[in-house]
């Protein structure tokens, strides 16, 4: 397993313990992920400005990969449907292809690589039975609830139906096979709002709490991400929902490789625990840390 | 708002339906399903996606591109995977956005945004500062120029709504 590592805009800079949690995880499973520094954004901030150019950022990214023989691995959730919608669309549409390699001008995309999300590639490539081998500390007795985000399986068109959005059951899985417990709840697949938080900042962290103050009255150990917006919105802005709501909350948000690692056998204090807004004091005592 | 006949334009839903994204409006038969599981019309009444499709086919041109609710749409896709006549409202609401762009409606955080993609090839500046911390917990450095970007959308021109080329 190989791969080129799309960081994006976000997890570099506000989600280093993310990106800290799944290099270790990957160096532990044998998924080999490669820097390339002329990576740029993905184009998803300016779809909405204008789809052309959001297409040209995208292939300019698709094409350094293709350069080098890799496939792309994500971790932010919206450069994954970016991404993957974009070489879906490249791959089918050679005259399109070609409109968009002219307008790249020095770089071409011939349609040859498959972008994947960090945790679709560890359910798909590697697979939850194989990964299961590397579990050596078992998280059990610990319970967590998973918030699979929107981009990582919408639209369902663009990701070959790997999971289904309606009844999702990939993550879950994935925090299964950890040891720990996946908790269903009501507010499952709600979006965290983090796509409007520039446009209107009390109706996304609305959005936010609904799932928060869910969550605050359920047996928890902590709620899992994927994605590096769901997490700011989740965790980053959780002061601000608290205040808004008038509630306590105090729920711990881990990007799910934290979690991972933990299971197997990579210590706390190397997967980035520290950077967690909202202080895991109390899970990582649970754990003995 | 009263719709005022002589004001509608009935080639608005030809102008949407011609842009990309917005190719299958015409097919909506206003049954609801998008906006009845649309997480923000939950939030907020002012966005709702079957009436801003009515609107456009009715033709309130000028009341769809200037409204503050064509930018709410979070993109969550939530009603594209729904909707039973496939409609692909989120693509749409994309349309709606870059038509409203081209018209010279464009919501200012989007500005914001162009700035920093012009400026760093992201949309934050990774400063010597982020390096270091980077460096402290054994990442990698990275170092964008903040060239690359500026120069596709100066050919695309919308390097132009926040002030630059073109």
């Amino acid at each position: 397993m190989k791969y080129a590592l799309f960081l994006g805009c976000t997890v570099p800079v506000r989600g280093m313990n993310y990106e800290i949690a799944a290099r270790k995880v990957a160096e532990r499973i044998g998924l080999h992920l490669v820097d390339v520094d002329e990576f740029t954004c993905c184009g998803f901030p300016v779809k909405a400005v204008d789809v052309e150019t959001s297409f040209l950022m995208a292939a300019r990214n698709l094409a350094l990969a293709e350069n080098r023989g890799l496939d792309i691995c994500t971790l932010c959730s919206a450069c994954t449907s970016t991404l993957t919608e974009v070489n879906k669309v490249l791959k089918e549409d050679e005259e399109l292809r070609e409109i968009i390699n002219e307008k790249l001008g020095n770089i071409r995309y011939n349609g040859n690589i498959e972008v994947k999300h960090f945790a679709r590639i560890l359910y798909e490539d590697l697979g939850i039975c194989e990964l299961k081998n590397f579990i050596v500390e078992p998280l059990e007795g610990f319970r967590f609830a998973p918030h699979y985000g929107c981009h990582y399986l919408k639209p369902s068109e663009v990701y070959e139906e790997f999971d289904n959005p309606e009844a999702p059951v990939s993550l879950d899985e994935l925090i299964m096979v950890t040891g720990a417990e996946s908790v269903d709840y009501t507010t499952l697949k709600n979006c965290c709002g983090g796509g409007i938080l520039g446009i209107d900042e009390n109706v996304a962290l609305k959005m936010s709490a609904k799932k928060l103050m869910e969550l605050k009255d359920k047996d928890i150990d902590g709620l899992i991400s994927i994605c590096p917006f769901c997490s700011i919105m989740y965790e980053g802005n959780q002061k601000k929902i608290e205040k808004m709501e008038n509630a306590e909350i105090g729920i711990p948000v881990f990007y799910y490789p934290q979690i991972l690692g933990l299971a197997l056998g990579i210590p706390p204090d190397e997967l980035g625990f520290k950077l967690n807004r909202v202080k895991p004091k109390a899970f990582l005592e649970k754990l003995g840390a | 708002m009263a719709i005022s006949l002589t004001k509608l334009d009935p080639n608005f839903k030809f102008q949407v339906a011609s842009t990309p994204g917005g190719e299958n409006i015409t097919r909506c038969f206003a049954c609801g399903t998008c906006s009845a599981g649309c997480p923000v019309r939950e939030i907020d009444e002012r966005y709702n996606p079957r009436k801003i499709i009515h609107m456009v086919l009715l033709g309130m041109k000028d009341e769809v591109l200037k409204s503050d609710f064509i930018w709410l749409c979070t993109s969550c896709y939530t009603c594209s995977e729904r909707c039973p006549q496939d409609v692909g409202i989120t693509d749409l609401m994309t349309a709606l956005k870059n038509i409203a762009v081209q018209e010279g409606y464009v919501h200012p955080s989007y500005i914001e945004q162009i700035k920093a993609l012009s400026s760093f090839d992201g949309l934050y500046e990774i400063a010597d500062f982020d390096n270091k911390k980077r460096e402290k917990f054994g990442l990698p450095k990275i170092q964008r120029k903040g060239e690359v970007l500026k120069e596709i959308m100066d050919r695309t021109g919308i390097s132009r709504l926040a002030g630059g080329e073109k």
